[in-house]
């Protein structure tokens, strides 16, 4: 465990307690630790995982190279991801008096540069401006965007991700004085009782953001209700949706919501431990929780008699090999009894018979870094907004083919129209918008048709998708529906746990189908065309069978995506079927490469890189594929510097 | 009580109660195939699925709590289509191959497909071809067949907790297999045979030496010779239609006799010689102060068990061979003498029900001068095989008596084929050894039956107080095993441990399809020969006297310690 210094208890006194009547002193002291101004030069590097991929290891480098030779007095603080992951890595340069401006793409060759102009001359790069944060008490800069008029910010509502980009991650003083631990400190303060804490939580209609979408206080109460007083919570931090990193990112950026969630949910439920189960691929995230812990523990806002009541929470963190399956809550839970990661029937419900056999709530990270601000503000706060049946706010993590890519959230009841082309500034490249994949392997896709739905657990159902843990995949013209499905497809009967028949075999022989559909018939039997159209007659009622007989919600779901694109995009299905064509030109071995002889040069380049020997011609004569030996590989396009090809 | 809908009608069930259970009493039958009686429910295969109202999707009946006014659907089209769709994706990883299945005919996936009426193949594609494991001597697996029900797991870990087996690998690619997917024969199987038993299909078999046995009946230089063991006899029947419990012991001399056999032993009168070897030691550990409590040795799984997973607690384990043991002993030392005939020219046999016997006939320890003691063993399934290749139908044999020198047997010899038997029928002959008189009342109620975990017995003899427990399948061993290392049980000085649930009368060896029903009709025919027949002690087993007047000397003397005891020795698996 890391080795802390407490804080100054009298600082955690007034600054957890009332902050309203605060002497000079405590307000300027809040103030600095929330960096509403400096003193000296603060540079903020954005290391979260998404920045360090973009290179923002080197940017800090550079910046550490900036501020030595140029003897500057400065601060450097590695801050979590501000969302607008498509801009990384990303630094903010805060001058005394002046207010915190954000540059993009600051990769290390252009950082010198950039913070040279604003430091030493005062002059803004304008390329690499993303905007400047609104405050007060600090002058603004000239003819520099405001964040909260930024086309990807103002549209969103960041409730959990407020601090995340913001604050330094590895800093408890930083999150107390942004009013963290205050809901803590006022439940064990009061007394407040633990199933006043549940109601509170039942009343906001806070539901589960890992994909079911239950109730969380109705499920923290299912576990008060039972006898047995030994309990456990658990958070799932398993994130494995292809395409998903919300949890990674709140985590990395802003441990101790979640730390301080888990603790008032672990008291409301009358647990007195929580684990919290991470897959460890997500190294940073598990090394912030590890400071995290240790600096909670260190001022006791973990561990023993928490802030002096009766109440005690040991906190652990659990690392997970990585398997999809493991999200769900039996297998989960089998995992950290360092059992196979199985699903097992249900009930019992974890919230009667769980972890080693006691009452366990299990949580997923958004859902838990959502309670400190419910019972801080209230329930009437939270479910001010949103849906009727869906309240608050809900994170997604926007990839694909869109032209900003990140970390999003949004009130409930926002369309996804809004999402991708207010938020997301519509689609990359001037394509057209296809499809969006939501929910992950579990969810379905929505067209064009229903893309003004808005974001809600109950209507997403009503065209065949799910709310899910929140990952958004953008689709455009060029991606195929099929191959989407077969993507899915592949990934669940690689996930699947193995132990129930139509989720092992079942997925398994749908990736088949969707193979076989995708293939060419060059080399086809005639036994394998019948099985070819006999399978695809059968693929829609086994997607069924598998949702209807399969043990666990891995297995119940996996069929979605291709029921999803089937119904949306049948006549994709159809062209690959029926015309074995991919409209999408996407499946390689259903297209036939042409040569325009107008174009063709004959360089003879196509035919010397020919595997198969399919391209004949003289040279400075057209050349000419045959068909019958063209395995459709795809390589005399890529050669071919004259345009020449032709894909259809 | 409480009253669900099942199909329309009222039936009777238990709050809390699976809903399969409630079906099965009521007589409505549900397909499963890893469902197993007394271990909770894993909603593996998915065939017992039923529709039950209010549920969105179909759930698994073994795995569904009964509540009241459930209203449940067993048989309507959704189920039988969902049910017909899960068999035909088995079947479609699954061999098509049944002609040369082990299974052909008891194969539970057979059965569900005439059931279910599968008649065409609608979902093709690749299968799993895995290699066949045959390293064991006693088992052989062959993973293409396996379906994944996971009861050979839960067999294995539940019961027996032995854990060798369990699932590797995710998705499509999952399959049974011991640790680091390593060979039966090194990994922690201990080759009882209880997965063998549980599995639905083909996928776990016993070893098949029919033909080592066959090529040695061809052979005219071999003398073969052949014992059976005492659970064999009143299971055997079943394979041949006779009604459960028959004892057939007569007529299986007759069968063995007509496929060749040159001389048929019986196992029981060795069990009545291991009682005296067994009974001699206990005293002898009683009165001069050895290693108590004292385990027997007749169940070879247990020992391979004890030497894998306590070897520390191997000097509590008796040093005496099990029956076929010491048979297999003295046929190829006295009687291959008497007749006149070199050991090596002799092929000893025996049947037992029993896979982990395989594996014990081939310890190094069971033999001498380079030839094993016993040469190959057959299960009860495999004679009743043999049986059936040369036309013998068990039940139209005239019965017929086992040959002298090794042919009789005390009733007391044939409880060893129970749970609790080994322990009866020695307390019988400690008795007299130590007092010189026989017990008044032979019957020791309290260590027979197949409830409990285990049970024990307090006897006063002529003031020394002995104490003696039962306990069967492994599980219940660890648990005794676990008490007396932490000081309990104090009182107790003997333990007998049987492998199988219920003793060697459910040995994995035994036909397929034990049910409670068909064990406890084998043990209460065990207990009526013991009740009707009038040689009832081992000590007074008159060919057992001989053996010793002609040839051993005294029970433990040099030469019964020379042939009829052994030494165990620490396993490590994956070594």
């Amino acid at each position: 465990m890391e080795q802390v210094k407490p804080l100054d208890t009298e600082f955690l006194s007034w600054a957890l307690g009332d902050t309203s009547n605060l002497t000079p002193q405590q307000a300027q002291k809040l103030s600095i630790l929330r960096r509403e101004d400096v003193v000296k030069p603060t540079f903020y590097v954005g290391t979260g995982t998404c920045g360090l991929g973009a290179g923002a290891g080197e940017t800090l480098e550079a910046v550490k190279t900036f501020v030595k030779e140029n003897n500057l007095d400065a601060d450097i603080v590695e801050v979590g991801c501000v969302g607008l992951c498509a801009v990384e890595p990303i630094v903010d340069v805060q001058l005394p008096g002046k207010n915190r401006i954000a540059f993009q793409q600051m990769t290390k060759d252009v950082t010198p540069a950039v913070l040279d102009a604003i430091v030493n001359k005062g002059e803004i790069v304008a390329d690499h401006v993303m905007g400047q944060y609104r405050d007060e008490k600090t002058a603004a800069w000239d003819g520099v965007i405001f964040i909260d008029e930024h086309p990807f910010f103002a549209p969103q509502t960041r409730w959990v991700l407020a601090n995340c980009g913001l604050m330094d991650p590895g800093s408890l003083e930083e999150y107390i004085a942004r009013g963290g631990y205050r809901a803590l400190k006022k439940t064990l303060a009061n007394k407040v009782s633990p199933d006043d804490i549940c109601k509170e939580v039942l009343e906001s209609g806070l539901r589960g953001r890992g994909g079911g979408g239950f109730p969380a206080g109705r499920k923290w109460m299912f576990a008060r209700a039972n006898e047995e007083t030994h309990r456990y919570l658990i958070c799932n931090a398993d994130e494995g949706d292809p395409g998903a990193f919300m949890d990674r990112a709140v985590i990395e950026g802003d441990p101790h919501r979640l730390l301080e969630g888990m603790a008032l949910a672990a008291y409301a439920i009358g647990a007195q431990k929580a684990y919290i189960y991470i897959r460890a691929e997500y190294p940073l995230a598990i090394a912030r929780l590890r400071v995290a812990i240790a600096e909670a523990k260190a001022n006791n806002l973990l561990g023993d008699n928490i802030l002096g009541s009766d109440f005690s929470l040991e906190m652990v963190i659990k690392m997970g090999a990585g398997a999809f399956v493991c999200g769900e809550e039996t297998a989960l839970i089998h995992s950290i009894e360092g059992k196979r990661g199985m699903p097992r029937p249900r009930p019992p419900f974890p919230a009667v018979s769980g972890l080693f056999g006691y009452p366990t709530i299990i949580n997923n990270v958004e859902t838990l870094a959502n309670v400190a601000s419910i019972v801080d503000k209230g329930a009437k706060w939270f479910n001010a907004i949103g849906t009727e049946g869906s309240k608050g706010t809900k994170v997604f993590a926007l990839s694909g083919k869109v032209n900003r890519t990140g970390l999003v959230e949004v009130a409930m009841g926002t369309t996804i129209r809004d999402v991708i082309f207010s938020i997301g500034g519509g689609i990359a490249n001037g394509k057209a918008y296809k499809a969006v994949q939501i929910g992950g392997p579990s969810g379905g896709c929505i067209p064009e048709s229903h893309i003004d739905i808005e974001i809600d657990y109950e209507s997403l159902k009503t065209v065949g998708a799910i709310m899910g843990s929140g990952g958004l995949v953008v689709m455009d013209e060029d991606n195929c529906m099929v191959d989407v499905a077969k993507f899915f497809m592949d990934f669940i009967q690689r996930e699947s746990c193995g132990k129930c028949t139509p989720c092992r075999e079942g997925t398994r022989r749908m990736l088949e189908i969707l193979n076989r559909i995708t293939r060419s018939d060059r080399n086809e039997s005639e036994q394998d065309t019948l099985e070819r159209f006999q399978s695809v007659v059968h693929m829609e009622k086994l997607g069924q069978i598998i949702q209807d007989t399969s043990l666990c919600a891995l297995g119940q779901t996996a069929p979605n995506p291709v029921l999803s694109t089937i119904r949306w995009f049948r006549d994709e299905y159809e062209a690959h079927i029926f015309d074995r064509k991919c409209p999408a030109k996407v499946c390689s071995e259903l297209l036939k490469f042409e040569i325009i002889a107008d174009k063709c040069k004959g360089c003879t380049l196509c035919a010397k890189n020919c595997p198969v020997g399919a391209i004949t011609g003289t040279v400075k004569q057209p050349h000419v594929i045959d068909p019958e030996k063209c395995i459709s590989c795809g390589l005399c396009m890529s050669n071919c510097r004259f345009d020449a090809i032709l894909k259809k | 009580m409480i009253t669900i809908e099942v199909n329309g009608k009222a039936i009777q069930a238990e709050a809390g109660e699976m809903l399969l259970a409630a079906l099965n009493r009521a007589g409505i039958e549900v397909p499963t195939l890893c469902n197993m009686e007394g271990l909770p429910a894993t909603g593996a295969c998915r065939m017992c699925v039923c529709e039950v109202e209010g549920q969105r999707a179909l759930v698994p009946a073994c795995a569904f709590p009964i509540a009241d006014g459930m209203k449940v659907k067993t048989h309507s089209q959704r189920v039988i289509e969902a049910r017909r769709t899960i068999l035909e994706l088995l079947l479609a990883n699954h061999p098509t191959d049944c002609f040369y299945c082990e299974r052909n005919g008891s194969c539970k996936l057979q059965h569900l497909s005439v059931e279910l009426g599968v008649r065409s193949h609608r979902y093709t594609g690749a299968k799993d071809n895995r290699p066949i494991d045959e390293s064991s001597p006693a088992i052989v697996r062959d993973s293409s067949k396996c379906i994944l029900c996971g009861r050979c797991v839960r067999v294995c870990e539940n019961i027996q907790t032995v854990s060798c087996l369990d699932y590797i690998r995710r998705g499509s690619k999952a399959f049974i297999g011991n640790a680091f997917n390593e060979g039966m024969n090194v990994a922690s199987c201990i080759a009882c045979g209880q997965c063998v038993a549980a599995c639905p299909t083909g996928a776990l078999t016993g070893k098949n030496d029919i033909g080592k046995v066959v090529a040695a009946l061809k052979d005219p230089n071999l003398h073969v010779v052949v014992q059976h063991a005492p659970a064999v006899s009143v299971s055997l029947g079943e394979e041949f239609g006779l009604p459960l419990g028959t004892d057939v012991m007569g007529m299986l001399h007759a069968a063995l006799r007509k496929v060749g056999f040159d001389a048929v032993f019986d196992t029981s009168f060795s069990a009545d010689l291991t009682i005296m070897e067994e009974a001699t030691e206990l005293v002898s550990r009683v009165t001069n102060g050895g290693v108590l409590p004292m385990f027997t040795s007749c169940s070879p799984g247990w020992i391979k068990f004890i030497e894998t997973f306590y070897p520390e607690m191997l000097p509590h384990v008796s040093s005496c061979k099990s029956p076929q043991g010491m048979l297999g002993a003295v046929i190829k030392s006295c009687y291959a003498e008497k007749v006149g005939i070199e050991p090596k020219k002799i092929f000893s046999v025996s049947i037992m029900p029993c896979t982990a016997k395989k594996f014990e006939a081939a310890r190094p320890e069971l033999g001498r001068d380079g030839y094993q003691d016993v040469d190959a063993v057959l299960t009860t399934r495999e004679a009743a095989q043999l049986f059936k290749m040369f036309g013998i139908d068990l039940g139209k044999l005239e019965p017929e008596a086992a040959d002298s020198p090794f042919g009789e047997r005390s009733t007391a010899g044939k409880l060893f084929g129970a749970s609790g038997g080994v322990m009866e029928a020695a307390v019988r002959t400690a008795y007299y050894l130590i007092t010189g008189e026989n017990l008044k009342e032979l019957k020791l109620e309290a260590l027979r039956g197949l409830e409990g975990w285990g049970k024990e017995a307090h006897l006063d003899i002529n003031g020394l107080k002995v104490g003696v427990a039962v306990v069967n399948s492994l599980g219940n061993a660890r648990r005794i095993i676990e008490m007396i290392k932490k000081g309990e049980l104090k009182d107790i000085q003997f333990i007998e441990v049987m492998t199988c649930p219920g003793g060697c009368i459910n040995g994995g060896g035994q036909p397929y399809g034990a049910t409670v029903e068909r064990v406890t009709a084998r043990m209460k025919k065990l207990y009526d020969l013991d009740a009707t027949e009038s040689l009832r002690l081992s000590h007074e087993n008159k060919e057992l006297q001989r053996l010793y007047d002609e040839y051993l000397g005294k029970p433990n003397s040099e030469k019964a310690h020379h042939l009829l005891h052994t030494h165990y020795h620490e396993r490590t698996p994956l070594t």
